[in-house]
């Protein structure tokens, strides 16, 4: 160690918290400059951690287990009761969603339906939810050789969940749809209106953006779309329901506060790209506006 | 560094060990502390227990045991809990170090004052520290976010400080206590 003299160590140790301080506001300025590097930065500590987290998974989903339990046998009798009841009906859907899948099929082979291709999807166990104070994300344990990209669509077992935004070699991160960053094009059930669905960091995503004249109705079911090639449609999302401010807010339909292990699904694969248009096409594509405008009137 | 001159006998292994131990203490704890709350415990409102926590140990220590827990210290604190937290990179950074700025200037009258002085400094302190997280929040990302969890992180800190200061204040004076070698 150098050896100083007392006054110079004393204004060393003096000096040291305001060069820090301004050290931060350097480390902000970074973190905003260069995003790419904070979440590089950001991965690789999750990477570091993932490991620890994966370990202490098995002991913390048995507590929690145990206390779901423990809340659980309290009122069994009357959760039997709500059981059955739900059975019941649940057991003439099961006859009527048969009936249908039987029918659908006999249409498919009909009318020669081509199916589209599966998506291929990975599973990994969520190994952390380190939502902040002001974010909404989990954290995914990934062994290394692991095929996960960015902008996967991660479901768990009933919907979506969100999509991929940070990948490391052991750990992806994904940003929940309830985040206040996340923005979801949707599709109505009802009308088959397209709406925007966005985060507001609580509990339930509110809907934005609907056409005039098709406002979400109470109760529907909402559906993701494919209109900017970020989700593919149709996969659910939730159910519609107005707060006492007459805003639309979506039910998740996923089960976003005990994610426990979710699928991550990669629909570019399965995209559909559009062939190269004909030359013809094209030249009535560069026509001006106006030409374009007046030819389904013509067709009228 | 030894404070007081003198001949004595030279400290064994397991003296040096000891007195590393109770020296680094405050922050090893801080830091296993900062990535246990990241785990998946699913309590309501862990997000703002861990930065109620890293805030309380940072203002217990820099009052009670400055010297185990340097600036530089404190920054790396920031850090970790910034990209645990989930918060833009140097807001707890910021936040924990003009913290300590404060205590330490204020280190030489405010541990006499009794425990519920030092509380209610502590309360002012987590007040600012919460309403500065959320502007550097909004600033950064130019979103404005739901006051609530600022509200919430708030009430947290300043609850739960005494039961942390309760643990901490055990652990300064038995098993981190640097004079018991």
């Amino acid at each position: 160690m150098i050896r100083l003299s007392i006054p110079v160590r004393q204004a060393l140790e003096k000096l040291s918290l305001p060069v820090l301080i301004a050290a931060a506001f350097g480390l902000m300025l970074i973190g905003k400059a260069d995003a790419v590097l904070a979440v590089e930065v950001r991965v690789a500590l999750a990477d570091l951690l993932s490991p620890i987290y994966a370990v202490m998974a098995e002991p913390l989903a048995e507590v929690r287990g145990t206390s779901a339990d423990i809340v659980g046998i309290w009122d069994i009798r009357a959760e039997n009761a709500r059981l059955r009841i739900e059975n019941e009906k649940l057991r003439r859907w099961q006859a009527a969603a048969l009936a249908l899948e039987a029918q659908n099929q006999e249409f498919k082979a009909q009318l020669n339906w081509m199916p589209p291709a599966a998506p291929a999807f990975t599973t990994a166990p969520v190994v952390a939810d380190t939502g902040g104070v002001y974010a909404r994300s989990v954290l995914l344990a990934v062994t290394p050789p692991h095929k996960v990209v960015l902008g996967e669509i991660a479901m768990d077992d009933r919907g979506v969940v969100g999509r991929v935004t940070e990948v490391g070699s052991r750990s992806a991160r994904v940003l929940l749809i309830t985040d206040i960053n996340s923005r979801v094009p949707v599709t109505m059930e009802s009308g088959g209106a397209h709406a925007i669905m966005e985060g507001t960091n609580g509990a339930l995503p509110v809907l934005r953006y609907w056409p005039e004249g098709s406002a979400p109705v109470e109760g529907e079911r909402v559906m993701t779309s494919a209109a900017v090639g970020a989700f593919p449609a149709g996969l659910p999302l939730g159910t519609v329901h107005y707060n006492a401010d007459h805003v639309p807010q979506v039910y998740p339909v996923a089960d976003l506060d005990h994610l426990s292990i979710v699928r991550l699904f990669d629909y570019d694969d399965t995209g559909v790209e559009a062939p190269d248009a004909p030359p013809g096409r094209k030249l009535m594509q560069q026509q001006p506006p106006a030409a374009a405008k007046g030819a389904p009137v013509k067709a009228h | 560094m030894d404070k007081t001159p003198g001949i004595r006998p030279r400290r064994s292994w397991g003296q040096r060990l000891d007195r590393a131990a109770r020296h680094g203490f405050p922050a090893a704890t801080t830091i296993v502390g900062i990535i246990l709350l990241a785990a998946p415990f699913g309590l309501p409102g862990q997000a703002q227990l861990m930065s109620a926590f890293t805030l309380a140990a940072v203002f217990f220590w820099s009052l009670f045991r400055p010297a185990s827990l340097p600036p530089p210290l404190t920054f790396i604190l920031g850090v970790l809990a910034d990209l645990l937290g989930e918060m833009p990179l140097g807001t707890n950074v910021l936040v924990l170090l003009l913290t300590q700025l404060l205590v330490v200037r204020s280190r030489r009258y405010l541990p006499q004052k009794g425990f519920l002085f030092v509380w209610l400094v502590f309360v002012a302190v987590a007040a600012v520290a919460a309403l500065m997280q959320w502007a550097l929040a909004c600033l950064m990302s130019w979103v404005i976010y739901p006051p609530i969890a600022t509200l919430a992180q708030f009430l947290l800190t300043a609850g739960l400080y005494p039961l942390l200061a309760m643990g901490f204040s055990q652990a300064h004076r038995t098993i981190a206590a640097p004079e018991r070698v």
